[in-house]
C-alpha cells in the first residue's frame, strides 16, 4: 500500500514543526514584564539599534512548538537505550526535585562563604564518597565533563613531572581509546602514541612495556576498556608505568560498572575522571551538562586545580588563589573554569549516592554486569562476539562477521533496531573491531526488557541471514525522519536559519 | 532498592544462562589482591524521604540568593526563569535522551539546537554560532586557541578587564598548548599577537565602543575576540559583530538557566563563517532526508574528537544540552520585545541603584558607563562590609578584592549588580544599610 499523504503533513501524534523563526510574529510577547521608566540611558552611546530578529510569540504558542519537539525523540524514559559506552540509565526524579531546592539552585558561586554552608558541605561530602570509593586521596571537582576531567587529570601530570623537572613528551594510548584521549593529550601539549591491543582485546603489555621510556609522561587506559573487557593485566601495567616514572591515568566513563567491587586506588592509578552524567546518573539532557570530577593519587593531589575547599575554624573555606592554597600546602597548576564547577550535577549524584548507598551502589554494578553477561550469552550463537568466551564486563561487544555476504551493514541493523522501537546500539566503536556494536544495557532494565530485546535481535539476525535485504537498507520506515542526508550538510553547511528573501519584498509591496 | 528490577530468581536464571556461578565469577578478571569483598564504609541504602530530609537540611544551610536583597553578579545573574522553562525541559524526551547521533529519532534536540545557534548568532552579530561550550570562561578559553589555528601565531593579548576567573582559565588552557599569554591593552598588540581578548561590559562594569579595537586588532593581523558574561545587555547594547568581533563568547546563564552555585552553564560561541571549520564543539546544520522532507544533523564532525583524535579542534564531547534548551525556550517567551524590555528593566533598576548608592557618604561610582553593574569605589575595604552585611541577611555584591587577591587598589571596591529581580524595597534596605556600616 502507497503511505497516505495527509493534508497537514502532521502524521497523527507526529506533527511537522516549523523552526520557531517561522511561527513567530512582530508585536508578541510571551513574558509579562513592567514597563521601564528611565529617560536617559547610561550606556555610552552605545544603545542597540536595528532589529535583533528574534520572534514573537505568546507562553502557549512556545509551549506546544517545544512539546511538540520533544515528541520527536527517543529517551530512557520511553524506551531501550543499549548505547554502548554512553551508559544510558534510569535518571531518578527525586534527584531533579533535590537539584532546584533554592538553597541548592539560587546561590550565587561568588555570596560569602558564611552564607553557603551547606553548598560546601555538600561538594565535601560528595568528594568523600568519591574517594571512598575509589580509595583515592584527593578529588577535583571543577571540571565541567568527562573530557575535561581528562584535561584536568592530564594537567596534574603535567605539572607533577614539571616540579620534578621532568620533560617528558609522549603519552601513551591503545588504539581502542575512546577518540577523548588522544584529543586531550595533544590538547595539553603531548604527543600521543598508539599501543596495540593483544587477540584478547586488551592492551598488549609487552609492546607497552617497549614502547615505555624516559620520555613517556603518562599511559592513558580506558578499564574497563572500550571492547567492554577489563584489563587484567592492571597490576602489572601499573607497576611498569611507575617503574618508569610515567603516571596512570584511567579514563573512568564507566566506572559505574565496578563501583563498590574495584577500587582504582587498588590498581596503582594516579587519576582518574569518573562521569557523574554516566555513573551516577545526572540525566544526559540530550547532550549535556555533565560533570567530571577526578580522583588523583597522593602523587598528583598536590597539583589539583583551583579553586580548594578546606574545613576552617569558621566552617568550610573556598581556596581560590595561590598564594593561600601554596600556604595549605598545595601548588594547584591553574583554573578549569569559573566558580567551582557543576553544583547542579553534584547535587543530583549525591543524591543517587545516598538513595543507593554502599549496599546498592555494589549491586549496581553486579546487575549491570550481569545484564551485559546475559546479552552477550544469549546472542553470541548468531552474532559474532569476537572476545565471546568472556565474561565482558558492563557492555557487550559484538562485529559484523555474522552480516558477511547478506548485503547488510552494522549501520543498516542498526538503523532497522529503530523500527523496531528500540535506539540502535554503539556503532563502528571500538575502532578496532570490524562493524562493531557495542551493547551496554545497564542495570537498570529488566531480565524482562532484556528478553525482548534478545528476541529483536535474534530475529533481525535471522531476516539479514535470509537475504530479506529490503527491510534494513531502507530503515527506519517508522521514525520521525528517514535516513538524513549527512553528506550534503557537510558539504554545504547550513548552520542557521536566515529569513526568507521574500519578506523583504512582501514589505515592500 | 527501588531503582534495580532485577529479582533474585532472575539473576540465578540469568547466571544459568550465561554459564556462571555467581556475579563475582563474572568479575574473574579483576586481580584478586584488587577485589573487594566487603562493602566500602558508606552507609546503607535510603528511601526518598530520607534522603529528601538530608539534602534538604544541607540546602537550608544556604541563604537563597531570593530570600534576600540580592547584588551579586560579576559573571553570574539572578533572573526570573519563566515556570513553563522548567517543565519544558523536564519532559521525559528532552531530560533523558542522549546526544543525537542518531538523528532520525532526536529531530527534537537537533531541531532546537539549531534554533539555539541561531538565536546566537542573531544577539552576538555574527555569522554562525556552535551548539554550545561548558561555560563562558571555556569558551573563551577555546576562543583563544582557536585564534591562534586561523592566525598560525601563539600569543594571546587579554584586557585587563576580563573576568579574573576568565583570565586564569584561558592561561592554564593557552599555556599548556604552548601560548604566551600577555594581560595588557591594545597598544602591546604586535605582529605575532593572534588574538585580543576584550570583555563587554567588562568585569567592572563599564561598556565601551569595541570598533577601534578592531581596526586596531586587524591592523596587526590579529583577530578581536569579545566576551560577553552578561548575555541579556545585548537586549541594550550594539552587539560585538557591529563593532568587527571576530569571534564573540559569552556566558548564557543569564537566560534559562538558575545561578546554581556557579554551574551547569551555557558558553556561548559565535564566530564569521569564514573560520567555522575551525571552530570547536558540536554544530548542527540542515539537511533533508530521503523523502525531502527538511531534518537537522550533528554536521562538520571531522573537526572533532571521536573522528579527528588528536588532530581535533577540541575535546570537547557532552557540552550544556538542556541549558540550551532552557536558553532556547527563555528566549523564544521573551521574543523581540521581551527581550529588549528586560534588557532595559535592568538597565533602569541598574541605574536607579547606582544613584541611591553613589548619594551615600564614602560611596563613589566609578563606572559611568555601565549596563546592570557597576563598581562602586567604598571609603573602606569592601570584603569586610560584604560579611558584615551579610549578618544583616544582605547580600552586597562581589568584593573586587575576592576575585584580584594580590591587587591593592581592589581593597576598597565593591561591584554591584542589579536586575529585573531587585526591588526598589531591596536597593532602599542595601542604602541603608551601607549607609550605616561607612558612618
Amino acid at each position: 500500500m502507497t503511505e497516505l499523504k495527509t493534508i497537514s503533513g502532521h502524521r497523527g501524534l507526529d506533527h511537522e514543526v516549523e523552526l520557531i523563526f517561522e511561527l513567530g510574529r512582530q508585536g508578541k510577547c510571551g513574558v509579562d514584564l513592567p514597563e521601564p521608566e528611565l529617560k536617559a540611558d547610561r550606556l555610552g552611546g552605545l544603545r542597540r539599534r536595528g532589529l535583533i530578529g528574534l520572534p514573537g510569540l505568546s507562553e502557549p504558542e512556545v509551549v506546544r512548538h517545544y512539546v511538540r519537539l520533544s515528541r520527536k525523540n527517543y529517551a530512557i524514559d520511553s524506551g531501550f537505550y543499549p548505547l554502548g559506552s554512553c551508559t544510558m540509565k534510569h535518571n531518578p526524579r527525586l534527584n531533579e526535585k533535590m537539584a532546584r531546592l533554592p538553597g541548592f539552585a539560587d546561590i550565587h558561586p561568588l555570596q560569602p562563604a558564611s552564607t553557603i554552608q551547606g553548598a560546601l558541605g555538600l561538594i565535601d561530602h560528595l568528594a568523600h564518597w568519591l574517594k571512598l570509593l575509589t580509595n583515592m586521596p584527593a578529588v577535583a571537582m571543577s571540571p565541567k565533563a568527562g573530557a575535561h576531567g581528562e584535561y584536568c587529570g592530564m594537567m596534574a601530570i603535567k605539572a607533577a613531572h614539571e616540579a620534578h623537572g621532568q620533560k617528558r613528551h609522549v603519552v601513551l594510548v591503545p588504539e581502542s581509546a575512546h577518540g577523548t584521549n588522544p584529543a586531550t593529550a595533544a590538547l595539553v601539549g603531548y604527543t600521543v602514541e598508539e599501543v596495540p591491543a593483544n587477540d584478547k582485546g586488551r592492551v598488549d603489555l609487552a609492546a607497552l612495556k617497549s614502547k615505555l621510556g624516559p620520555h613517556v609522561a603518562a599511559i592513558m587506559l580506558t578499564n574497563p576498556n572500550t571492547c567492554g573487557l577489563f584489563e587484567n593485566d592492571m597490576l602489572e601495567i601499573s607497576a611498569a608505568v611507575h617503574k618508569a616514572g610515567a603516571y596512570f591515568y584511567c579514563d573512568g566513563l564507566v566506572h559505574g560498572r565496578r563501583v563498590g567491587r574495584v577500587r582504582p586506588g587498588d590498581l596503582g592509578i594516579d587519576a582518574m575522571h569518573i562521569n557523574l552524567h554516566k555513573t551516577f546518573s545526572t540525566p544526559h539532557g540530550g547532550g549535556g551538562p555533565g560533570a567530571g570530577p577526578v580522583v588523583l593519587s597522593a602523587a598528583l593531589a598536590p597539583y589539583a586545580p583551583l579553586p580548594l575547599i578546606v574545613h576552617g575554624p569558621n566552617g568550610f573555606e573556598l581556596i581560590e588563589d595561590n598564594a593561600t592554597a601554596k600556604a595549605h600546602d598545595a601548588q594547584p597548576f591553574g583554573r578549569m573554569c569559573a566558580f567551582h564547577g557543576q553544583m547542579g550535577m553534584f547535587v543530583r549524584a549525591m543524591a543517587y549516592m545516598l538513595s543507593h548507598g554502599a549496599d546498592g551502589l555494589a549491586q549496581v554494578s553486579g546487575d549491570a554486569v550481569l545484564n551485559a553477561n546475559y546479552i552477550l550469552a544469549s546472542l553470541k550463537d548468531e552474532i559474532s562476539a569476537p572476545f565471546g568466551n568472556g565474561p565482558c564486563m558492563h557492555e557487550a561487544l559484538f562485529d559484523d562477521t555474522f552480516l558477511k555476504d547478506t548485503g547488510v551493514t552494522t549501520l543498516d541493523l542498526a538503523k532497522a533496531l529503530i523500527d523496531e522501537g528500540y535506539h540502535p546500539m554503539t556503532m563502528y566503536f571500538p575502532l578496532v573491531v570490524h562493524g562493531a556494536m557495542l551493547i551496554e544495557p545497564t542495570e537498570t532494565e529488566s531480565k524482562h526488557a532484556l528478553d525482548e530485546f534478545i528476541k529483536v535481535m535474534r530475529g533481525l539476525t535471522a531476516e539479514a541471514k535470509a537475504g530479506n535485504k529490503a527491510r534494513f537498507e531502507g530503515a527506519p520506515h517508522f521514525a520521525p525522519r528517514r535516513r538524513l542526508d549527512e553528506t550534503a550538510a557537510a558539504r554545504k553547511p547550513i548552520l542557521r536559519w536566515t529569513p526568507p528573501p521574500t519578506t523583504k519584498a512582501q514589505a515592500a509591496e | 532498592m527501588r531503582y534495580l528490577p532485577l529479582t533474585s530468581a532472575d539473576r540465578s536464571a540469568m547466571l544459568h544462562t550465561i554459564g556462571a556461578k555467581s556475579v563475582d565469577d563474572l568479575f574473574r578478571d579483576v586481580p584478586r589482591e584488587a577485589y573487594l569483598t566487603t562493602t566500602v564504609d558508606l552507609p546503607m541504602h535510603a528511601g526518598e524521604l530520607e534522603v529528601d530530609r538530608q539534602l534538604s537540611k544541607l540546602a537550608a544551610r544556604n541563604t537563597a540568593a531570593g530570600s534576600v536583597p540580592f547584588f551579586c553578579g560579576a559573571g553570574a545573574y539572578r533572573h526570573h526563569v519563566p515556570a513553563s522553562v522548567d517543565h519544558l525541559i523536564q519532559r521525559s524526551e528532552f531530560l533523558t535522551s542522549y546526544t543525537p547521533y542518531q538523528p532520525e529519532i532526536a529531530q527534537g534536540t537537533l531541531q532546537y539546537l539549531f534554533e539555539f545557534q541561531t538565536q546566537v548568532a542573531m544577539l552576538t552579530g555574527m555569522e554562525v554560532a556552535n551548539a554550545s561550550m561548558y561555560d563562558g570562561s571555556t569558551a573563551t578559553a577555546e576562543a583563544v586557541l582557536m585564534a591562534a589555528r586561523v592566525t598560525g601565531r601563539k600569543r594571546a593579548v587579554l584586557s585587563p578587564n576580563l573576568h579574573p576567573h576568565y583570565t586564569e582559565t584561558v592561561r592554564t588552557a593557552a599555556e599548556s598548548a604552548g601560548l604566551d599569554i600577555i594581560i595588557g591593552t591594545e597598544q602591546t598588540l604586535d605582529g605575532d599577537t593572534a588574538c585580543f581578548v576584550v570583555q563587554n561590559p567588562d568585569f567592572t562594569g563599564a561598556i565601551r565602543d569595541l570598533t577601534p579595537l578592531s581596526a586596531t586588532a586587524h591592523a596587526k593581523g590579529a583577530l578581536l575576540v569579545a566576551v560577553v558574561t552578561e548575555i541579556v545587555s545585548l537586549g541594550a547594547i550594539t552587539p560585538p559583530g557591529d563593532m568587527g568581533a571576530d569571534i564573540v563568547v559569552g556566558e548564557g546563564q543569564s537566560i534559562g538557566n538558575a545561578l546554581n552555585f556557579g554551574g551547569p552553564y551555557v558558553g556561548l560561541f559565535a564566530t564569521r563563517q569564514k573560520f567555522v571549520r575551525q571552530m570547536p564543539g558540536r554544530l548542527c546544520g540542515e539537511t533533508t532526508d530521503v523523502e525531502g522532507r527538511r531534518g537537522y544533523v550533528l554536521t562538520l564532525s571531522t573537526r572533532e574528537q571521536h573522528i579527528r583524535r588528536e588532530k581535533a579542534t577540541s575535546n570537547i564531547c557532552t557540552n550544556s544540552g538542556l541549558c540550551v534548551l532552557a536558553f532556547t525556550i527563555h528566549l523564544s517567551l521573551l521574543g523581540e520585545d521581551g527581550f529588549r524590555k528586560l534588557a532595559a528593566l535592568n538597565h533602569d533598576r541598574a541605574v536607579m541603584a547606582a544613584d541611591k548608592l553613589s548619594r551615600i557618604k564614602g560611596v563613589e561610582l566609578v563606572t559611568p558607563t555601565f549596563f546592570n553593574e557597576f563598581t562602586l569605589k567604598l571609603s573602606k575595604p569592601a570584603a569586610p562590609i560584604v560579611d558584615a552585611l551579610a549578618k544583616q541577611d544582605i547580600i552586597a555584591g562581589v568584593p573586587v578584592s575576592r576575585l584580584k587577591p594580590h591587587d591593592k587598589a581592589a581593597t576598597n571596591l565593591l561591584l554591584v549588580a542589579v536586575t529585573e529581580t531587585t526591588t526598589p524595597a531591596d536597593i532602599e534596605a542595601f542604602a541603608a544599610a551601607l549607609t550605616k556600616v561607612l558612618s
